[in-house]
């Protein structure tokens, strides 16, 4: 819309659009759009950048005594180690189902929560865990083994 | 100028003497509440009582129309709020005294067990008073127009009691405590079973989004319990206060509770008690009546067949209050709040119990974490909101089972909710389920079909078969509806008393044997 510039507006003509309705709809666009992003900046809050847990990587030695195929669970880990004539290896015991930990039984595994059962390599056997027991990988340092929860190998990889 | 004979210091030695008098007037602007006006300013003149009507329709205050439910629910609020915050003086939210600052409370702190077991109780009583009022909304069919947005108020008032009860139950970081977060915090992670089977996993990872930022951490620790110390004491006791100042302020709004349409004529035998209408004439109107546009229900219509909320309506919710707090301190005295031992992360707690309301959750959790933990809830809570906008009926608006079907078509649909959840859970407890018969099974499978989802779909087919018989969308809601509440019983039930270690089924606790 284009004015001539020797015609002066009467304060009666209408705006293109009226000087308050702009304030205003200044005012609440930034306060919305601070509000938006205070909120955004807000929701990163909860979700920490490093997480607060101990480490996932842990050393071990197995007991001399240990048969085939028995189970060892290093304190306060739920991982279980095995040892057979091909060599070492570790199964999580944390169930895939809901998270509670699976006991070794004579068929594998079983978690007491909700009665998924797994079998002796952690696949499934029964119940509603949607995935198998992950293996976890396992370095041979001399005797003493070096596990880490957190890299998973395939099933049956022994060392 | 003053008057002849004036002494400031009489006058100050009379303003002493009448401080009490003087103090009393000014709280108490309008008298005590003797006559209808005084009555009335009682409430318009109060902050807190004004959430109410000044007067109050007789239908609303039959027993039958709200059995008092809301107000229970609101009543077990406060108590809890009360006895939460004496509990707050000794809490301490860190795992390494937790457990013995619950124990302090429960063996030291001077009526600290009770405190705690009135809370527990308390807490338990506001789960089931909301489930019924809901019920009892949902039966009076009292969502319709105008009421939609005070039902979804109630809906989130809903959800909201629910994660308090969750967030609580982590607290005194005890073994229950610990393995029912534990369970919970990996249903937050279970949209995995769908991420994981179709391979996305890897840069698409909701599940494992929500648990992390549930619990702070990649397992339940020191950073949970901080996490659900904080909502439980101060993000969801706020979020529900304000709620429901909302959800009262709507019940007002919207002209009162929800009356059928002749609800006039068939409150005259008791509104004959309160003839006349006033006891003197008010000498000031509601001008805003004369500009609020029409569509306040109140509007247009007189002060017949209701009566002054002051004392008749608060002295029956006082009765509640009263009611509400006797059964909280009885319970309380009868049974102590559970506590286990210390909370110990190698070890689960066999069987695993969530609180009871969620135990009909972890029985379809048992067949799959996605669907029993995610996805069935969420059809119910996204199912429950949407109600007032998917039946836009008129019928039968505040009568009990009101709409076509009524009673009948509730009885049927009981019948059919109670047996066929119990004919699919006996089935699946018997029999077992598809991997037990294949198991190779791709996981696919089982998320989509299992016994939640087959009791799901037998309900769904239910009501689409109602709303046809009918030719009544209301009939299909009274369907649904009647049927989950049917499940959501039966599962809770078998969850509770049926299920033992390993989650197996047990005629009876006493069966479980030593484990």
């Amino acid at each position: 819309m284009t004015t001539h510039p020797t015609e002066k507006r009467s304060r009666f003509d209408p705006e293109p659009i009226a000087r308050r309705d702009f304030l205003g709809l200044a005012a609440l666009g930034s306060m919305f759009a601070a509000f938006a992003l205070s909120l955004l900046g807000m929701l990163k809050l909860p979700k920490a950048a490093v997480s607060a847990s101990p480490a996932k990587k842990f050393n071990v030695t197995l007991p001399d005594t240990l048969a085939d195929g028995e189970a060892f669970i290093p304190p306060g880990r739920n991982v279980a180690v095995f040892r057979d004539a091909q060599g070492v290896y570790a199964i999580s015991t944390i169930c895939t189902h809901l998270g509670c930990i699976v006991k070794t039984s004579a068929a594998g595994f079983d978690c007491p929560c909700h009665g998924s059962g797994f079998q002796k390599d952690g696949a499934v056997r029964k119940g509603p865990a949607p995935k198998p027991l992950p293996w976890l990988k396992v370095s041979l340092n001399g005797s003493v083994l070096t596990i880490d929860e957190e890299s998973t190998v395939k099933s049956g990889t022994k060392v | 100028m003053k008057a002849e004979g004036y002494s400031a210091m009489h006058e100050f030695w009379g303003n002493l003497r009448s401080i009490p008098n003087h103090v009393y007037r000014a709280v108490f602007r309008g008298g005590p509440p003797k006559t209808d006006r005084t009555r009335s300013s009682f409430i318009f003149g109060n902050v807190f009582l004004h959430l109410h009507s000044v007067r109050t329709h007789l239908w609303s205050l039959r027993w039958s129309t709200t059995m008092g439910l809301g107000i229970m629910t609101t009543a077990a609020f406060l108590i809890t709020l009360v006895t939460g915050i004496l509990l707050m003086f000794y809490y301490k939210p860190y795992t390494d005294v937790a457990y013995q600052s619950i124990k302090d409370i429960h063996f030291i702190v001077p009526t600290g067990r009770l405190i705690r077991n009135i809370h527990r109780w308390a807490a338990n009583l506001m789960v089931v008073a909301v489930i019924l009022h809901m019920a009892r909304a949902f039966y009076t069919a009292s969502y319709r127009k105008p009421r939609e947005f005070n039902w979804f108020i109630g809906w989130g008032l809903l959800v909201t009691t629910l994660g308090l009860s969750f967030t609580g139950y982590l607290l005194p970081w005890d073994q229950l405590a610990y393995w029912a977060i534990t369970i919970g915090a990996n249903i937050a992670q279970s949209p995995r079973e769908i991420t994981d089977a179709i391979g996305i996993t890897s840069w698409f990872d909701i599940g494992g989004l929500q648990r992390e930022i549930l619990l702070g951490s990649d397992r339940v620790g020191a950073e949970a319990l901080i996490r659900f110390y904080l909502l439980h004491v101060m993000l969801l006791p706020l979020m529900l206060a304000g709620l429901m100042a909302v959800h009262f302020w709507r019940i007002r709004k919207d002209g009162g509770l929800a009356k059928p349409e002749h609800a006039d004529e068939r409150v005259i035998d008791e509104a004959k008690e309160f003839y006349p209408v006033f006891t003197d004439v008010p000498n000031k109107t509601y001008h805003l009546a004369a500009v609020v546009k029409g569509k306040t229900p109140q509007v247009g219509s007189g002060p017949e067949h209701t009566v002054p909320s002051m004392p008749h309506l608060f002295y029956a919710e006082l009765g509640v209050l009263m009611l509400t707090t006797l059964i909280c301190v009885g319970l309380a005295f009868m049974s102590d709040a559970p506590l286990k031992e210390l909370a110990n992360p190698m070890v689960p707690e066999n069987p695993a119990k969530a609180p009871w309301y969620f135990l009909g959750l972890q029985e379809i959790v048992s067949f799959s974490a996605f669907m029993g933990g995610i996805g069935i809830p969420m059809l119910c809570i996204v199912g429950l909101g949407l109600i007032p906008f998917l039946d836009r009926e008129k019928k039968g608006t505040g009568e009990w089972f009101g709409g076509p079907g009524g009673w009948k078509l509730v009885k049927w649909s009981m019948v059919f909710g109670f047996g066929v959840s119990i004919a699919v859970e006996a089935f699946a407890i018997r029999f077992g389920w598809l991997r037990e018969w294949l198991p190779d099974i791709p996981q696919m499978i089982i998320t989509f079909v299992n016994p939640g989802t087959v009791i799901t779909l037998c309900f769904a087919i239910y009501s689409i078969w109602s709303v046809r018989r009918y030719n009544s969308t209301r009939a299909g809601a009274l369907a649904l509806f009647t049927c989950f509440l049917c499940g959501f019983i039966v599962l809770t039930v078998i969850g509770t008393y049926f299920r033992g270690p390993n989650w197996n089924f047990y005629w009876s606790p006493a069966d479980w044997g030593g484990h």
